[in-house]
């Protein structure tokens, strides 16, 4: 809502001198949002002053244009002479005229200069040169004749200097979407009087107007109708009425649109202006019928639903209520007698029409926010007021009221509510004060008499309530005052936030983060110590993800959550694996020359349910039922943390100390390990074939049984659809299955102090049998004894033999209470040894 | 050796002459004060204290002596020994310590050369912020809640008292999960996490819940559809406005220094009654640069003051759909946008900085902020 300080003051009694910014100040503080302060004519400076014009010359210049030499009184002696590059003025118009000494908005200084072969002292003005915005005509402004006299101020007249608020109006607040609505809230702030222009006489009778018929009561509770006959429809809005539309932001288009524009914007109530010799028998206000359609105002054909709101008469559908109008019953310019609608729609009809529609107007913003449901007569007769006034019509006092609208109901609270909710020392009295000054009525009601209860959904145990209780009731703008808090806020906003005290309330203690919490930045910290950067990346996937990843058809990471309205056509998809935004972040960072890269990004994805049913919308009158609790969470997707790495370049560099090690799918693997060792849990890993990974270089990790992810080398594919270098490779962890492997609770134990016995050993196995296998037989074997096992060596080579290959591992056996023998220590090693050669018909590999 | 002297005559044995030792002595010393390395110290060793050395020697003439003449000559030989034996322990210290000295000289590097094993990695700022508030919550006695980011419709809007059709509904943006009337969204906001809490727990519930959320927006420099919250709930016996400010107050403090405060502008939530907008107070100029032409603050535009987030006394309609008795419970509901407090606080200057995964923006925050 914009609103020009100068349009505010017929209203409202500011004290001299205040600013657009020091309204906009106490506004801010009463709660609204004034978003910004626009000073229009900042910076201007006179003399600026109205002159007529004498006599002009054409000079037609070499570079194509013409000139005109004019002489113009400015109400001195001599006439003014300037040249104008304009031609839309005629001898005896009034103009606008800037003399030399004068500044602009915009900084432009005028000064006396030589141009065209004349000295020109100053400068007939366009609307956008005072800074009155574009007005489309792109001449300059002329006058109405006997608008001004020669040498009037121009700035004083057209009222260049005015500071304009555009105010975010918040839903509540729809009154605030008028002149009125500001007006009220800005004699409230400074304490002065309102003079509502909403108070006028109402000259109908109340009966005999245009025939109206409503059907649904509920949607439609007032309507009204004034007829203004003999209009002159060409008649032009007059330079104020025009000025003050554009400068709350609406184009002038004709007096009958202007006019219930006009009146839209200083009371709040939209209204529909009918050409009554366009109308044909009785308005019926019904809901559509399928199949009905309507041609609006902007010129679209839109089908209707039945849900809509409809002003209809005998020719069908003439407008969609409190939205938009038909273009067959338009005002235009032709246009004599008009039929006046002021109504009150129910906020919800109206909201969905609109959003149906996809059609915001003036109107419906309006009425989705409520409309003060007293104002259709008034706001009725004031169009027929100004239109009488501007346009030369008549106003008929036959007049349509239809009104089934209930008066606001009272609401009983603790007189001491604000207060208790502030938390600060409100006097009854100011409470009321305060709310009194917002326009509700209020009586105060002793307590126990019988006679009130307080209304629900406020705090009434556990203090003194000695108070008394108060019966509100809100004014007819505010349907938004219905709760015991909702008075309150206004008690308080008026007490001022302020002066509310500031008290830490003391928290029972806590039980600081949850395990899990605690586990997650474990694993980040340890991934950070591990060298990689952790990196954010939105979750929207498309099936092109997936191609490049090259998940066969029936992978389950392409069953996904699709979203009905995404961002993006090719990113329907909420992500299944976070490795397609991770890959696209390595692939932007290596182009922007970060070849050497390890990142890392935790997040949920979010898989599908096969039976999930639609979320209920349980009543929120009270709690819902443990089932609807339930229903409510089983509609959801399963949202598990993972954790997604990619890694590429070099893991080390090369450098003074040697060759670098190039990150590879052995550097993946250690990630899941990182990963794992941060939350005490010893992975089990295997080799698997998986897309996006290269199929011999993929390790599926498994915790308890229970696979939690993979990592590896990518797929030489995967690599190129996604931009990235060669051998570039990838983890992808399940963090939450992974964490519940993790121990809850960590049973020391004692550990030996008796000598440690180091044995190697050598097997020469099938070459695909796995390092962990082979470890994990090795281990089984050696028995309690065994302390450690380390693979140190592998080979491979003709010593070996085709087929086979030679894993070194480091054996340490201690005992808890003695030194081992030598016997002992040899007979473990044995054992170790067996299991291998059962196993895996391993041979020990000697010298 | 000399044969058995049946005649006690020491002057007969010429190595054990007082003078003869003292120049023994004096010799070996003078030979470990000449070794100039450890190699020529070992050397003199081998000749002045060696099994064949002339004070080894002469200690064998000792057995030769009469009994009575044994005990001085064991006590001068002795004393030699003791001072050659000496000498050659200060002067092999003396070598060493010189020996060590040059080794450890040659062997000097240059400390600033650069190493292979891998730098720290970062976290991103969004981590460490989110980290960071929940420490500053948990030490109060408040704990950390989370929620689902696909969530059910009634828990992100009806059961925060946002109406089917009421603006403030529409207000927010929503990404709709397909198909229609699955009665499922992206969280629009952190708020349902609220109403899980309410719904889990009984009272006095204090938690702070942060959070990714997502909103229909498109990516500028300002916006972002995917972006981060924390928000904080208190329902507890007798809480007040007062109360909010209070922790408003200490989470400022917490998080931008000493002395500082939020201050509340009225506003409009649907889940909140009375409803505020909070500001903080400039945390570089401190409101020096109001209205001081002269001293102006980029971090405030000069305002003194900085928009943060929404908050509010708890409605009681919320109370209600979460079953908590509202005729004994109140509560109060903060919420702030981490990006925007990390472009404020740290001085990012665009939004796609946090969201495009740029390493370089992570690593300028390393692992603390």
């Amino acid at each position: 809502m914009r609103v020009p300080l100068s349009w505010l003051r017929e209203y409202v009694e500011l004290p001299a001198g205040v600013t657009g910014r020091d309204v906009g100040e106490k506004l801010v503080r009463a709660g609204l949002e004034v978003e910004t302060v626009d000073e229009a004519g900042a910076g201007l400076t006179g003399p600026l002053v109205v002159g007529k014009v004498l006599s002009y010359e054409p000079e037609p210049q070499k570079n194509g244009k013409t000139i005109r030499w004019t002489s113009l009184d400015i109400g001195k002696d001599e006439p003014q002479w300037v040249v104008c590059g304009a031609d839309n003025y005629a001898v005896g118009d009034l103009v606008v005229v800037v003399l030399p000494g004068a500044v602009l908005p915009g900084g432009f200084a005028i000064s006396a200069r030589k141009t065209y072969g004349h000295v020109s002292n100053g400068m007939i003005c366009s609307s956008s040169e005072l800074g009155l915005g574009d007005d489309g005509a792109h001449g300059i402004v002329v006058l109405e004749p006997g608008e001004a006299t020669p040498g009037d101020d121009a700035i004083e007249l057209l009222q260049l200097r005015d500071d304009v608020l555009d105010i975010a109006v918040t839903p509540d607040r729809g009154y605030c979407l008028s002149i009125r609505g500001v007006a009220r809230e800005a004699a409230t702030a400074y304490g002065v009087e309102l003079k509502d222009p909403a108070a006028l006489t109402v000259t109908g009778a109340e009966t005999g107007g245009y025939p109206v018929r409503v059907d649904d009561a509920q949607a439609n509770s007032v309507f009204v109708t004034r007829t203004v006959t003999g209009i002159d429809p060409k008649a032009p809005s007059p330079r104020w009425l025009q000025q003050r539309l554009v400068m709350a932001g609406m184009r002038p288009i004709s007096i009958g649109v202007d006019v219930t524009n006009y009146v839209m914007l200083e009371l709040g109530q939209p209204i529909h202006g009918y050409d009554k010799d366009r109308l044909s028998g009785e308005i019926v206000v019904r809901r559509a019928t399928a199949g009905e359609k309507l041609m609006t105002l902007d010129d679209q054909t839109r089908e209707l639903d039945p849900e809509d709101l409809l002003i209809t008469d005998d020719s069908g559908p003439i407008g969609i209520a409190g939205v938009m109008g038909g273009a067959s019953t338009e005002i235009s310019e032709s246009t004599s007698d008009v039929v006046i609608e002021a109504a009150h729609f129910d906020p919800v009809v109206i909201a969905r029409s609109s959003r149906r529609h996809k059609l915001s107007s003036e109107a419906s913003r309006r009425f989705e926010r409520e409309v003060d449901p007293a104002l259709p007569r008034y706001a009725a007769q004031r169009v027929a007021d100004l239109l009488a006034e501007l346009a030369g019509g008549t106003i008929q006092s036959d007049e349509t009221v239809i009104d089934t609208q209930s008066a606001p109901s009272p609401v009983t609270l603790r007189a001491d509510h604000a207060a208790l909710v502030a938390g600060a020392p409100i006097s009854v009295e100011e409470s009321v004060r305060h709310l009194v000054s917002v326009g509700c009525e209020v009586t105060e009601v002793a307590e126990g008499n019988g006679t009130a209860t307080p209304a629900p959904l406020a705090v009434t145990a556990g203090s003194a309530a000695d108070a008394g209780l108060l019966t509100v009731t809100p004014p007819s703008w505010r349907p938004d005052l219905r709760d015991p808090n909702d008075f309150a806020e206004e008690v308080i906003r008026l007490f001022g936030y302020d002066n509310v005290p500031s008290i830490l309330p003391p928290a029972p203690g806590g039980q600081g983060l949850t395990v899990a919490q605690r586990r997650r930045r474990r694993i980040a910290t340890a991934l950070v110590g591990a060298g990689l950067t952790e990196v954010v990346s939105y979750p929207f996937v498309g099936d092109a993800d997936f191609d490049a990843m090259g998940l066969p058809a029936d992978d389950q990471r392409r069953k996904t959550v699709r979203l009905a309205n995404p961002l993006s056509d090719e990113e329907p998809s909420m992500q299944t694996t976070l490795l397609p935004t991770v890959l696209r972040t390595a692939e932007r960072n290596v182009g922007r020359g970060a070849t050497d890269l390890a990142i890392f990004q935790t997040g949920l994805v979010f898989l599908p349910r096969p039976d999930a049913k639609p979320a209920p919308l349980p009543s929120v009158a009270q709690r819902p039922s443990d089932a609807e609790i339930q229903a409510l969470n089983d509609a959801l997707p399963d949202q598990p943390l993972h954790l997604a790495v990619v890694l590429t370049g070099s893991r080390t560099p090369s450098g003074w100390w040697g060759k670098g090690q190039p990150a590879g799918w052995a550097d993946a693997v250690q990630v899941a390990r990182t990963v794992s060792d941060a939350v005490g849990v010893e992975p089990v890993l295997r080799n698997v074939e998986l897309a996006p990974w290269h199929p011999g270089r993929c390790a599926e990790v498994s915790v308890d049984g229970k696979v939690v992810g993979h990592a590896g080398e990518l797929h030489p594919k995967v690599c190129q659809a996604f931009g990235l270098p060669a051998r570039s490779s990838a983890v992808e962890l399940d963090l939450e299955a992974l964490m519940a492997a993790a121990p809850s609770s960590i049973v020391a134990d004692p550990f030996s102090s008796y000598p440690v016995a180091k044995e190697d050993v050598a097997l020469i196995v099938p070459a695909d049998a796995s390092a962990a296998d082979v470890r994990a037989a090795l281990a089984e074997g050696a028995g309690e004894l065994l302390e450690s096992i380390r693979l140190f060596d592998v080979y491979t080579g003709e010593q070996i033999g085709e087929g086979k290959k030679s894993l070194a591992f480091a054996l340490r056996f201690r005992a808890p209470d003695r030194t081992l023998t030598e016997t002992e220590v040899a007979a473990a090693r044995q054992a170790a040894v067996q299991v291998t050669v059962d196993r895996f018909g391993a041979v020990q590999r000697v010298g | 050796m000399s044969g058995p002297n049946k005649n006690y005559d020491p002057v007969e044995v010429t190595p054990l002459h007082a003078d003869e030792v003292e120049r023994t002595r004096d010799e070996a010393l003078d030979a470990f004060a000449k070794a100039a390395d450890l190699a020529a110290l070992q050397e003199a060793k081998l000749a002045h204290l060696g099994d064949r050395s002339p004070i080894a020697l002469a200690n064998r003439e000792i057995g030769a002596l009469p009994p009575q003449g044994r005990k001085e000559a064991g006590q001068r030989i002795g004393s030699a020994r003791k001072a050659i034996n000496e000498a050659f322990a200060a002067r092999l210290a003396i070598l060493e310590a010189e020996h060590e000295e040059r080794m450890l000289a040659t062997e000097r590097v240059d400390v600033t050369l650069p190493w292979h094993t891998p730098e720290l990695g970062a976290r991103h700022p969004l981590s460490l912020i989110s980290e960071q508030i929940a420490d500053v919550f948990t030490a109060l006695g408040w704990d950390v809640a989370e929620g689902p980011e696909v969530e059910a419709e009634w828990l992100n809007f009806d059961a925060l008292n946002f109406q089917p059709d009421h603006p403030a509904r529409q207000m927010q943006d929503t990404f709709f999960v397909d198909p229609p009337g699955s009665g499922t969204v992206l969280r629009t906001h952190t708020s349902p996490v609220q109403a899980r809490t309410m719904l889990t727990r009984k009272p006095p519930i204090y938690v702070i819940c942060p959070g990714r959320v997502f909103r229909t927006d498109e990516l500028d420099a300002t916006h972002t559809p995917v972006f981060y919250q924390v928000e904080g709930l208190v329902v507890d016996e007798g809480i007040t406005l007062a109360h909010l400010k209070g922790t408003l107050d200490h989470f400022v403090q917490s998080m931008f220094g000493e002395g500082l405060e939020a201050r509340l502008r009225p506003n409009f939530f649907p889940f909140t009654e009375p409803s505020a907008e909070v500001d903080l107070k400039c945390f570089v100029c401190r409101g020096a640069s109001v209205g001081n032409p002269d001293r102006p603050c980029r971090t405030c535009g000069s305002e003194g003051w900085i928009e943060w987030g929404g908050c509010g006394v708890v409605n009681p309609r919320v109370l209600q759909a979460a079953g908590i008795d509202t005729d004994r419970y109140s509560g109060f509901a903060f919420g702030m946008g981490l990006e925007r407090t990390l472009m404020f606080r740290n001085g990012v200057q665009d939004m796609r900085d946090m969201v495009e995964g740029d390493v370089r923006f992570s690593r300028q925050f390393g692992m603390e902020i």
